[in-house]
């Protein structure tokens, strides 16, 4: 994983843990790396892990159990609570963006809903 | 408690010029800090210090919360940035002659780090910059100390062989322990860091957390440095 070094370490692994949620690259229930072997695949420092960890639980997105290890939620609700809560803010930065920009709220929408620039990736028609 | 190396008012001149000034510093266990500066800032001085090497003007050191003497010596691993190890030997030899010196050295562990990365056959004098950097960082964190002072680990060292000694520290840390890495090459270094304690003429120009001061300033601790040091 490829960090930037510009925002707290904790805040990226917490949205790739949950990006990964989402995508479903993990699965409800999954056992996540203890602190020590995760701290180790990314090298970082032990204790931004388990801070994450500690973070996700106060989310309730993930749960320990003791003696066991660190689990990913079994909730469907919460795994669509966090898809909503990244789109917010995918759409928070949109609009943050495109105000710098100059355009005002209509113009937002209607970019969305024409895709204007139908590039590959954003394409909805086809899906 | 977990302040297991305190520095308190620690002053040390060199004839009137002033290499450190009023320095406190509280460093605790389960920690990894980043001790950043240019060269000439008085890095390499605080740790040799610390490790018993140099004494200082003025001030105090608790270690465990005993005053620094030969007893809690042996709680500290110093890492020096010269080349300290004999050209004639062999690798496994040094690892030989460690295990002879220091009853805390845990051979296992430090044939276990070398094991992918250097050849314990060699000669010294057949081991390339990279691997020596290797090594000499294995051999320090092989001991089993409270305190380890890691002095520009990367120093001369090519990037694969940075990766991989990055990857040496990550792996030797425990809660129990502290490590302290003092390095220029902050980009490299700074992932691993709790905290970040930037060093400016002899004074403790900053020091905090390393993920607050992030969220705080909104930069790296690389940018960070920039910005203290580039006002000079």
């Amino acid at each position: 994983m490829e960090f930037n070094n510009n925002i707290p370490i904790y805040m990226q692994v917490i949205h790739r843990i949950k990006q990964d949620i989402v995508t479903g690259k993990l699965k409800q229930g999954d056992k996540l790396p203890s602190s020590r072997d995760y701290s180790y695949e990314l090298g970082i420092n032990f204790n931004t892990v388990a801070r994450v960890y500690k973070e996700l639980e106060m989310e309730d997105i993930v749960f320990t159990k003791r003696g066991l290890g660190t689990f990913i939620t079994e909730s469907s609700e919460k795994v669509e609570s966090i898809r909503h809560e990244m789109a917010k803010e995918l759409i928070d930065n949109y609009i943050s963006g495109m105000k710098q920009l100059g355009f005002m709220r209509n113009d937002m929408i209607e970019f969305v809903k024409e895709n204007k620039y139908n590039s590959n990736e954003g394409n909805m028609k086809n899906e | 408690m977990n302040e297991t190396l305190k520095l308190n008012n620690l002053t040390k001149k060199y004839y009137n010029k002033v290499a450190l000034q009023n320095v406190n510093l509280t460093f605790e266990r389960g920690k990894i800090y980043g001790l950043l500066g240019p060269n000439g800032s008085g890095k390499t001085t605080l740790m040799k210090i610390i490790a018993g090497l140099h004494k200082q003007t003025s001030g105090e050191i608790l270690i465990n919360d005993k005053p620094l003497s030969f007893e809690t010596k042996a709680f500290v691993s110093y890492l020096p940035t010269d080349n300290f190890l004999y050209d004639s030997f062999k690798v496994k030899d040094i690892i030989k002659f460690y295990s002879d010196m220091y009853s805390d050295f845990n051979k296992d562990f430090a044939l276990e780090v070398l094991q992918n990365n250097v050849d314990i056959e060699l000669k010294v004098s057949k081991l390339s910059s990279g691997m020596i950097g290797k090594l000499k960082v294995a051999l320090s964190l092989s001991r089993n100390a409270d305190i380890y002072l890691l002095d520009e680990p990367l120093n001369g060292v090519d990037v694969l062989a940075r990766d991989a000694i990055m990857d040496l520290i990550v792996k030797a840390y425990n809660e129990n322990k502290i490590i302290i890495i003092s390095s220029h090459l902050v980009s490299e270094t700074e992932k691993i860091f709790d905290s970040a304690i930037f060093i400016k003429d002899g004074n403790i120009e900053l020091n905090g957390d390393a993920e607050e001061l992030r969220q705080s300033y909104g930069k790296s601790i690389e940018n960070i440095y920039k910005e203290i040091y580039n006002h000079a």
